[in-house]
């Protein structure tokens, strides 16, 4: 089995998981100090007879070092944090140009909503597809995602994509996938009975595939 | 051992708030309840901002004079209650049982009048989920007539909802104090404070001042704008 | 005002010959409360526990009968299979009980209440039959809750943190009087915390005897006092949300539901801003009371005492501005994100001086590994772990993927669990002998200790890898989907120390029950520890002191040079010791 993060195939997967990693790294190493720092203690300040331990109340100067060296680094941490996500979820972070999508979230299936061959999603050759999300591969997609009931979550863990779907508001999420292949689209929230079966598959096809699916959805429709 | 707790000495203990134990706690408990008309106040901001559309004007549905005449009212009884801690430190019972009486009676009728306008809203129409059907505000919402003055929300279940929660809560507070304020009128009749000693006058006082304070701004976001 | 506290504790010294009834059952002695809470939490604990079981289970193996499943009736588990609605019930009911009826009443209702007035020299609390109300109120709001499982549609199925409109409309989640139940257990359960934050603030301010000066307060009471705040202002604020839900629920209002204007998202920044202050709630006491564990094993005072103060009082501050961390993911605005993560960032900086100065407490110590001091440096080396995997989700972007994960399951049960519950073992054994006047057996002690540290870990840490491999939290059959099927031998791995995580604690229940009977005869002080409850007998008669004691040193006066033993009890009046000094103790 693979411990680490598995493959991410999205433009911002990499992003997210060096993010991951730099924070693995800090917090391992703060995790080995304050550990080892207990356990050495522990062992070497045992209980001895005729002993007395040390009488202090502390050291201002060891407690300014300890205050600042955190605070320091989790500022940085926020940071770094805080850019990777201006570029996901910022303002201006949908791309120009980014292909539409429409995702309704029911307990408990995804209905999505494709543009038809004229690329304009509210047309009349928009058609829909059930758990069946496809998409090409390095395009920029946008998608609008609504509820009909209660709130579920849009996730594709290969993309790093997961978006609460909130009934009443339409929230839009995007990414561009960067590899073709089959993935899974799953809900993140619980939304009810039948939540654990609210799966979808996540087919990432070439551009020109995805264009020619869209023109004629009828010819490739049966799932592979 | 279970009677050397008798023999103890006044407890010297160390400088609290200043004051005693039952006023502190409800300073304490007031704070409490602060976070709780929070909660229901900030939910009311939040919810009507976002939907201007779902609200009737002032005065179009709401029976603001008879609310205006209960505001005053419970102002006054504000003012009895002062007039009944001031009768306490005076020593002066006669007083204090007068006053009291009357801050209970007042605090009944301001009750009262609450249910009673309830009743009227309900026979109008308005419930906490929205215009009851067929009722003489639904039927006036669905044919976009005029009334009094401009044409009703579409719906007005978060009206409803927010309004009733929050007078309805208010309500329960003030039947709360007016049964707190009964128990120690009862024992104003008995003759349980003196000058030296009206803490129960005090504690129940700072209860009423705040569920008062709670009302005027209630009746200012409610029903005034 | 001090008089009056003497007149009611005058009052029913005259009463103590009570009957039964009043003695024990209707009790306003504080020290009878907090055994009552100790009592009904930990059958709440166990509670919680066999629903966890359950869950394990189905996980584990899903949709397999489970062994004994039968017993249970058809609505739930037909042929022994967990059905799905009672898998939902079973996740939203083990967080509650645990939240709200187990951990929460453990640390606040048993040890606020025992703790505050022993250790602060009042012989009680500063409202005394409040106190008893707030317990008698508590344990009709677990009656309630329990009801949910027995009534019609099964007990409320969307999540401890009942996210509307799921909760808000039984169309959606098949459950209508279970969860109406949820909301009325909670603001019942909220009405007994409210009256029992007021009276621990009062006795804290009020009812502090001769000498306990604030810097002199022990950091147990402190976080106590600071959790009591958190409490008194948190609570009404869920009370008021879950009594707009039962509203939406019952009486056909809108406020989360979305068809006219209400707002789903309201509920969960009302939720959460009651929510994160209650994460504190539940840790804040656990930290005090391991730091007055740490310091007596570690037989040192306190390092950084002060700080340490100031890092409760900062935690309690910064958890008011940190709650939109949990709802990065919600459809939140995202700038909104970046501030809440600014905020949640810093609030590591308090826990991060908590963290270095237990670990200043013990350098140089002469360190006794009693079964308390056992639990409270695994509470430290747990709440680290916790506490790190904190700063992954605070990281909005990494955030993206491991929210709503078992990563996430993972973190909350390392603070939860090897945080709070660990600091709870410890703080039981510790006080035993003073509730009880009989020691748990050392042996069993650290039995339970090493056999709950492992399978803890075993059941736990793994999580953090399923969350990692985008394991979605709160699902039924795992198995259903393509990407998690690689990790059903991890899941199965789980839920076996699951099982025997369970099974150990038999040890500690045998240990706390059969101690009562023939545990060894607890001397007044059997710890050697500086606070003052154990300057009384174990356990205090009623009233706790004879007289009320004078305070003369500050809270952890071990291996003082002023005296020869290595412990200086906070009352013990010293020849030769400087009046001031004692507490000003940089």
């Amino acid at each position: 089995m693979n411990w680490l993060l598995p493959g991410g195939v999205s433009t911002f997967a990499g992003d997210i998981d060096r993010l991951y990693y730099v924070i693995l790294g800090i917090t391992g190493a703060a995790f080995v100090i304050v550990e080892v720092a207990l356990i050495w203690f522990l062992i070497k300040y045992r209980a001895r007879p005729g002993r007395k331990a040390y009488y202090t109340h502390g050291s201002v100067k060891a407690e300014v070092i300890w205050t600042t060296v955190p605070a320091v680094v989790v500022v940085m941490i926020g940071i770094l944090s805080g850019g990777v996500w201006n570029q996901i979820r910022g303002r201006d972070s949908v791309p120009p140009g980014a292909l539409p999508l429409a995702v309704h979230a029911k307990q408990f299936e995804w209905l999505v909503t494709y543009p038809g061959p004229d690329g304009q999603l509210g047309t009349d050759d928009d058609f829909e597809r059930r758990n069946d999300l496809r998409l090409p591969v390095d395009t920029p997609m946008v998608i609008a995602l609504t509820s009909e009931d209660v709130i579920h979550s849009f996730f594709i863990p290969e993309f790093r994509v997961k978006q609460d779907v909130v009934p009443g508001m339409t929230i839009r999420a995007w990414f561009e996938a960067t590899a073709t292949g089959e993935y899974s689209l799953a809900c993140a929230e619980l939304c009810g009975n039948g939540h654990t079966t609210m799966g979808g598959t996540v087919t990432v096809l070439s551009l020109d595939e995805y264009t020619q699916w869209l023109a004629d959805p009828s010819r490739t429709v049966a799932s592979r | 051992m279970a009677h050397a707790a008798v023999m103890r000495p006044p407890a010297p203990a160390e400088p609290g708030a200043g004051v005693y134990n039952a006023k502190l706690g409800m300073w304490v408990f007031l704070g409490s309840e602060v976070m709780f008309f929070t909660a229901l106040i900030g939910s009311y901001i939040i919810l009507r901002f976002g939907n201007e559309q779902y609200w009737a004007q002032p005065a179009q549905i709401l029976n603001v004079p008879i609310t205006a005449f209960n505001t005053f009212w419970l102002i006054c009884s504000s003012v009895t209650m002062v007039k009944a801690f001031a009768a306490a430190q005076d020593g002066n019972q006669k007083a204090l049982r007068g006053w009291l009486v009357a801050t209970v009676v007042i605090g009944a009728m301001f009750v009262g009048i609450q249910a009673y306008e309830y009743a009227q809203l309900i026979h109008l129409g308005f419930l906490p989920s929205g215009y009851r059907a067929g009722s003489e505000l639904a039927e006036a919402a669905a044919a976009g007539t005029p009334y009094h003055g401009s044409a009703l929300p579409a719906s007005v279940s978060l009206y409803g909802a927010t309004f009733y929660t929050m007078t309805g809560f208010h309500g329960f507070h003030v039947t709360m104090g007016v049964i707190c304020m009964a128990f120690v009128t009862w024992k104003a009749f008995r003759g349980s404070y003196t000058a030296t000693d009206h803490r129960g006058v005090e504690v129940i006082g700072l209860y009423w001042h705040f569920v008062d304070l709670v009302w005027i701004i209630l009746f200012t976001i409610v029903y005034l704008i | 005002m001090a008089t009056m506290a003497a007149t009611i504790d005058h009052a029913h010294a005259h009463v103590d010959d009570r009957s039964f009834l009043r003695k024990y059952i209707f009790s306003t002695d504080h020290k009878i409360i907090g055994i009552q809470f100790l009592m009904l939490s930990l059958l709440f604990l166990l509670i919680g526990g066999l629903l966890a079981m359950m869950m394990r289970w189905e996980l584990g193996f899903p949709t397999q009968p489970m062994p004994g499943g039968t017993l249970l009736p058809e609505t739930m588990a037909p042929g022994g299979i967990l059905l799905p609605e009672f898998y939902n019930s079973l996740v939203t009911m083990h967080g509650t009980f645990m939240v709200f009826f187990a951990i929460m009443p453990l640390l606040v209702g048993v040890f606020a209440n025992y703790l505050i007035p022993l250790k602060l020299g009042a012989p009680d609390m500063a409202f005394p039959r409040l106190n008893m109300a707030s317990f008698w109120i508590a344990v009709p709001a677990g009656v309630l809750m329990l009801a949910g499982f027995f009534v019609e549609g099964g007990a409320a199925g969307a999540g401890w943190t009942s996210y509307a409109p799921l909760s808000a409309n039984a169309e959606y989640s098949g459950v209508s009087l279970g969860q109406e139940l949820w909301c009325l257990s909670l603001v019942v359960l909220g009405l007994s915390s409210i009256l029992g934050a007021t009276n621990y603030i009062t006795t804290v301010i009020n009812m502090r005897a001769p000498g306990m000066t604030w810097f002199r307060m022990p950091l147990s009471i402190w976080s106590l006092f600071i959790t009591a705040i958190l409490t008194l202002l948190a609570i009404p604020i869920l009370s008021g949300a879950a009594i707009m839900l039962l509203f939406d629920q019952t009486i056909g209002t809108t406020f989360f539901l979305p068809a006219e204007g209400g707002q789903p998202l309201l509920w969960q920044h009302l939720f959460w801003f009651f929510g994160h202050p209650e994460v504190y709630i539940l840790i804040l006491p656990a930290m005090g009371m391991v730091s007055d564990i740490i310091a007596n094993g570690a037989r040192k005072p306190i390092f950084g005492y002060h700080s340490m103060v100031y890092a409760i009082i900062g935690i309690g501050f910064l958890g008011w501005i940190v709650w939109g961390h949990h709802m990065f993911q919600s459809g939140m605005n995202p700038t909104l994100g970046t501030t809440f993560m600014i905020s949640t960032m810093l609030i590591a900086v308090p826990s991060a001086i908590k963290t270095f100065n237990w670990l200043g407490t013990l350098w140089r110590g002469n360190i006794r590994l009693h079964v308390p001091m056992l639990h409270a440096c695994a509470f430290v080396a747990m709440f680290v772990i916790g506490g790190l995997s904190g700063v992954y989700m605070a990281s909005t972007p990494v955030d993206i993927y491991i929210h709503d994960t078992y990563f996430i399951v993972a973190h909350l049960h390392y603070v939860l669990f090897g945080g709070s519950l660990f600091a709870l073992f410890g703080a039981i054994t510790f006080w035993y002998p003073k509730m009880f006047g009989r020691m748990m057996n050392p042996l069993l002690g650290k039995a339970h200790f090493w056999l709950t540290f492992l399978f803890y870990n075993l059941t736990f840490f793994p999580m953090h890898e399923l969350g990692l491999q985008g394991h979605m939290r709160r699902i039924y059959d795992p198995t259903q989907y393509a990407f998690l099927q690689h990790l059903q031998p991890l899941n199965e791995f789980i839920t076996l120390s699951a099982f025997l995580l369970f099974a150990v604690q038999l040890i500690f229940a045998v240990n706390f029950i059969m101690s009562w009977w023939n545990g060894k005869k607890a001397s007044p002080n059997p710890w050697e520890d500086t606070g003052l409850e154990w300057s009384t007998p174990s356990p205090p008669p009623h009233g706790n002191w004879p007289e009320t004691p004078t305070v003369h040193h500050a809270p952890y006066e071990f291996s003082s040079p002023l005296v020869q033993e290595d412990y200086l009890m906070q009352n013990r009046k010293v020849e030769g010791a400087p009046a001031a000094a004692a507490s000003r103790t940089e």
